[in-house]
């Protein structure tokens, strides 16, 4: 059987990778193509780079990273932020990633789910969902530029209307666990995964390995996304899969 | 020389350089003479079967290919490039393939999610080189469809059934996983077939795993 991927994310700007805590107060956490070369040795299955640059110059650098990393990685990778055309996916997938991460340039033109996957293949067009709870609605909202901006979308029929378009795997981030280290919002995961007939990596939230389990098993997601806990070696990869193959999760 | 077949479906650049790590002179080409002059070809690929097929053809290297594995050039086909060895598809409509090996493409049909993706345990069922060292290893999957009715399968995976993971016949062989992107398990097979084919020595081979 397939086993359950842990996928460690690497917020990159203007080369050099930061993560934030609900995206504000940014803190450099090293060198990307050596980080993921450690997490290749510590055996992720696959790794995100989100370009958080606002420049041309840093969208540029990011080309030059992918490639870098490329020429040494030899597990799959993801590359996101602010990839909001055709071309900008097709400068990424030619330097060597393996697919494309596309957030708020979908929502604002669904049709490039579609142009990406026709061009590229639905397997290499990931989605990502950035969601919050909405207690007005009962429900999760769609909200996108980082969190800043609400949309009208409800993120379950927007989940469902992306993999009609051609998404070929979900990025889903609860933007109310995002860095609080409280647990992936297990509810949304599961929600997103029940609606849906593709892969769904779950994100926001992880602070120990018990949320990783609870989002793999209860939360019904096929990867678990997950950044500041490796970065800051709270917890190596090595040693999240041993605690969740000891509770019965395959894993690689 | 290792040829990998350039025809502009998909990422190149990764496959490459894997190859490139074993100290192997490797050119991304869609030159017919460069391909029959290789000392290996990879097949790569990612997209759809018929354009696939309609860009090989619109370059003449469908024929170049067939033309290659007659001469006994060793082919791997990766990914879409292992199903283009197949003699159909039936994805979008119903496609000609290069008929080096039997079988044919469709959609996995199981309540199973759609891509294929992840890693996965290879069960291999073929005794031989290619093969040597892998059953039980992990290699990473990212397909929406799988070859079947084949009668030249070496492994299999298990995705709510058997998933046809390795093909072959003498000199070529299809991988539906990703072994440039598959680690270590992916790195032994990328060095069975080029030992293989004869394009790295025994001794290159354990020169790389020294420095890897």
């Amino acid at each position: 059987m397939i086993t359950k991927r842990i996928v460690p994310c690497l917020d990159v700007k203007e080369g050099r990778v930061v993560k934030g805590v609900q995206f504000l107060s940014l803190q450099d956490a090293g060198d990307p193509v050596a980080l993921a070369a450690r997490y290749d040795e510590e055996g992720a299955d696959e790794l995100v780079f989100l370009d958080i640059s606002a420049s041309h110059e840093g969208r540029k650098t990011m080309v030059e990273v992918v490639a870098q990393t490329a020429g040494s990685l030899m597990i799959p990778f993801t590359v996101g932020g602010g990839i909001s055309t055709t071309d900008d996916m097709r400068a990424l997938l030619r330097a060597g990633a393996d697919k494309i991460s596309i957030n708020t340039a979908a929502v604002l033109d669904p049709t490039l789910i579609t142009r990406g996957a026709m061009q590229f293949g639905a397997q290499c067009i990931v989605v990502a969902i950035d969601a919050r709870w909405c207690a007005d609605e009962q429900t999760w909202i769609v909200v996108t530029h980082g969190g800043r901006r609400k949309t009208a979308l409800r993120a379950l029929e927007w989940a469902e209307q992306c993999v009609q378009c051609g998404a070929g795997e979900l990025l889903v981030t609860s933007m109310d666990r995002d860095g609080t280290k409280e647990g992936y919002d297990i509810a949304l995961t599961r929600a997103v995964a029940a609606r849906v007939a593709v892969p769904v990596i779950a994100s926001g939230g992880a602070g120990c390995v018990a949320h990783v389990r609870d989002v793999l098993t209860i939360g019904q997601a096929d990867a678990a996304l997950a950044a500041s806990i490796f970065h800051y070696a709270q917890s190596s990869i090595g040693v999240v899969k041993n605690v969740l193959r000891e509770e019965g999760v395959h894993v690689r | 020389m290792l040829a990998v077949v350039d025809y502009g479906m998909g990422n190149l650049h990764s496959v490459s350089q894997a190859i490139r790590r074993f100290g192997v002179r490797v050119v991304c080409t869609d030159d017919v003479q460069h391909i029959l002059g290789a000392q290996a070809i990879v097949l790569p690929g990612v997209g759809a079967f018929g354009e696939a097929m309609r860009c090989l053809r619109e370059k003449q290297l469908d024929a170049a290919l067939v033309e290659a594995v007659g001469r006994g050039i060793p082919l791997l086909g990766i990914c879409l490039g292992m199903q283009l060895l197949c003699a159909s598809s039936t994805e979008h409509g119903t496609h000609e393939g290069l008929g080096l090996l039997s079988g044919t493409v469709t959609r996995i049909d199981r309540p199973l999610n759609v891509p294929h993706m992840g890693w996965n345990a290879l069960r291999v069922h073929a005794q031989n080189p290619l093969c040597s060292g892998v059953d039980g290893g992990m290699v990473y999957f990212v397909h929406s469809y799988h070859v079947t009715q084949c009668t030249h399968v070496w492994a299999t995976v298990d995705y709510g059934g058997p998933i046809a993971a390795i093909i072959g016949r003498d000199r070529v062989v299809g991988m539906q996983f990703h072994p440039e992107k598959s680690g270590r398990i992916g790195w032994r097979l990328l060095a069975n077939f080029l030992k293989d084919a004869r394009v790295v020595s025994l001794q290159q081979d354990e020169d790389v795993k020294g420095r890897s």
